[in-house]
């Protein structure tokens, strides 16, 4: 306060009473002081050979200084704070938002280049250059990730169940803690398990399909167990204690009133648990692998799946580097795409097939 | 606990009647919770077992022929310097991201806001590291240089610079951006839930809107903050693909960030090894990943304590 010398602009007398409102910054100046200082960041970065991220860092630097000295020399220290952490804040977002916008941009740009027929079509089958598809990868990453889905959400649901309708004391305790837990297995851990597993089981050289889907369901489990925990317990006791009271078993209660009510948060919780491993790569790559052919079968041999042949494309291109190149980023962007679709169909369903309320 | 004992348990003379059916429902249910136990205790001694070969044989059996110590420590290393580049990045960034969604940015905004930072969480790993090897990384080597030539008095920076960008650094950035969801997701779970009455009571007193969470935002959510950021780092400690494809790896113990040279991480090194590795190089890996599995272990346990320790209190509100 003891530098403002400038009267506020538009004002006679400050009027003088218990909220004194006499110093405030006109409502766009903030604004304009930050776009002027980026302007300004332009400035210098052209003096230093322009280039956009300077231009960015100068002039973010150089903008929340100025709102902030702006705003300790008419409004005083603490509305200065309140607007450099505005500034710092919002910034924090922008900044985490140039990586977003950036990664969809360079996935759409270079994957819509071979997002033709051909790609969902043809297999890489004796194909060594220019064409073949993913079409195998796409039969393979479905199967697998279909019967990870019918081992996790049988188990998954079970579990729920146990900890919403029937646990009690240490046992439940433990089972919440350790799901919680085991949402944090590094995806890479949980293929070395299912590796162990079949090796111990079948031998050193057994490859299936069924590997990748253990692998998945290990890293499924949990999701799947906290999302339906979540919503069996917003359905109100009202509705159980109704159905005890005209006499029904507390199996069937839970079957046929607690699961019916709430299918739609199941359907939701199901749904995001399959985007969160449908693009899972390490655990498939140590045991699934990859083949170039079409493989149907996932008790018996190598399949491709989407992530791994998306991987093994951009990493070891053969001598048409470009075109498996162009095959990589193709799949990456499906990938993208069939992630967001999960997603989006996650909405709906909890959307349309949301208990109705009122009648 | 007794008191909610009396639904679930029905009183003495109804359990007569007992249907098999809700025997078998309870059991399967129970059998369920049970397995998911069983599959964790499977985990551990699965990888325990496979690796046990790699523990006893004499050192010149394992690759690079030096003793198992001598190759898993510079991949600890490694993962652990990449986790932590990518908390130091990401934990602020993530708090502010939280705070400007629940409490700056307008609020239709920022309910979409919220919903397409949840949906970078949803991105798969390998298209990160599509990403961080086709964009990122170019972008950095000019800071690369700079570095080199400006910092190289700090060890991290020491030099010299990769033309390539592949470098830890950068896996590091990668890292952070793939869990900077994760953080501000938590973070913005438990300033949301700040109590309104303490949030109003400061601004009625004249506060600003920054010392409104200072006082009531802040030290309310602190400890969820700090579980979101370990639940972070558990994540980047395990994060494989990304940093098997962006990174050129493979050289022992250092600490410089920007060189070509960098230590592999535990992770990483297990996917690009696997497909190839046979005999006691596969039980080695598995070693490797038995200490990655231990440490996100600890680390996740220490973060879920946290969060639960918080909803206890949390209740009482």
């Amino acid at each position: 306060m003891s530098t403002a010398t400038q009267p506020a602009p538009g004002t006679t007398a400050p009027q003088r009473g218990p909220v004194r409102i006499d110093r405030r910054l006109p409502r766009l100046a903030p604004l304009g002081l930050y776009l002027a200082g980026i302007t300004l960041g332009a400035g210098v970065s052209a003096l230093t050979g322009f280039s956009v991220t300077s231009t960015v860092v100068y002039g973010v630097i150089l903008g929340t200084l100025a709102v902030y000295v702006a705003s300790r020399a008419v409004e005083g220290r603490r509305k200065a704070s309140d607007r450099l952490v505005t500034c710092l804040v919002t910034t924090a977002f922008g900044i985490a938002m140039i990586p977003l916008v950036s990664l969809v941009y360079t996935v759409l740009d270079k994957g819509l280049e071979r997002l033709d027929a051909d790609f969902f079509s043809m297999s890489m089958f004796r194909v060594v250059g220019e064409g073949g598809g993913a079409y195998h990868a796409i039969v393979g990453t479905v199967i697998i990730t279909l019967l990870a889905t019918l081992i996790s959400v049988p188990i998954g649901l079970m579990t729920a169940i146990y900890l919403v309708e029937y646990g009690t004391g240490r046992l439940k305790r433990g089972i919440t803690f350790f799901v919680d837990v085991m949402t944090g297995i590094p995806s890479i851990v949980a293929g070395l398990f299912a590796f162990a597993l079949f090796t111990l089981l079948f031998g050193n050289d057994f490859r299936a399909g069924v590997m990748g889907a253990v692998a998945l369901s290990v890293l499924m489990i949990p999701v799947v167990v906290r999302s339906c925990e979540e919503v069996l317990k917003l359905v109100p006791n009202e509705l159980r204690e109704a159905s005890y009271a005209l006499g029904v078993p507390k199996w069937r209660t839970v079957v046929k009133v607690v699961l019916p009510t709430a299918i739609a948060g199941l359907g939701t919780g199901v749904t995001l648990s399959v985007a969160r491993v449908v693009g899972e790569t390490a655990p498939l790559l140590i045991t699934v692998g990859l083949i170039t052919g079409t493989n149907f079968n996932p008790f018996d041999g190598r399949m491709a799946t989407l992530p791994v042949f998306a991987y093994y494309q951009l990493t070891q291109p053969g001598t048409a580097t470009q075109a498996f190149i162009d095959r990589a980023w193709t799949a990456a962007l499906l990938l993208i795409i069939l992630v967001m679709a999960l997603n989006v169909v996650a909405r709906l369903i909890s959307r349309f097939f949301a208990p109705k309320t009122g009648r | 606990m007794t008191a909610t004992k009396a639904p679930t348990e029905p009183p003495q003379q109804q359990r007569a009647v007992r249907r098999p059916g809700d025997r078998i429902f309870a059991g399967g249910a129970k059998g369920s919770g049970i397995f998911i136990l069983v599959v964790l205790a499977g985990v551990a001694a699965f990888l325990i077992s496979e690796a046990i070969p790699a523990l006893t044989a004499p050192a010149e059996d394992i690759p690079d022929g030096e003793g198992l110590a001598a190759y898993i420590g510079p991949l600890i290393l490694g993962t652990l310097l990449g986790a932590i580049i990518a908390l130091l990045v990401a934990t602020p960034l993530a708090v502010g991201i939280a705070l400007y969604v629940t409490y700056y940015a307008p609020r239709r905004f920022a309910a979409v806001m919220g919903y397409v930072i949840d949906l970078l969480a949803a991105i798969p790993s390998v298209v990160y590291g599509f990403w961080g090897l086709a964009v990122l990384a170019p972008t950095l080597v000019p800071f690369h240089v700079w570095a080199a030539d400006n910092l190289s008095w700090i060890p991290f920076f020491a030099g010299p610079a990769s033309t390539s960008g592949r470098t830890m650094l950068t896996v590091g950035l990668v890292l952070a951006v793939m869990i900077l969801p994760i953080i501000s997701a938590i973070a913005r779970e438990v300033f949301s839930q700040a109590p309104a009455l303490h949030r109003e009571a400061a601004l009625a007193l004249g506060a600003t809107r920054w010392e409104m969470i200072k006082m009531a935002v802040l030290p309310y959510g602190k400890s969820g903050v700090i579980a979101g950021a370990m639940l972070g780092l558990g994540r980047a400690l395990g994060e494989t693909m990304a940093v098997a494809i962006i990174l050129s790896g493979g050289a022992g113990a250092t600490v410089n960030l920007i060189s070509n040279s960098n230590p592999s991480t535990i992770a990483s090194n297990i996917a690009l090894r696997f497909p190839e590795a046979t005999g006691i190089g596969v039980n080695t890996l598995i070693a490797s990943g038995l200490v990655l599995f231990v440490i996100t272990l600890a680390v996740n346990m220490i973060a879920r304590w946290i969060v639960n320790r918080r909803a206890d209190f949390s209740g009482a509100n």
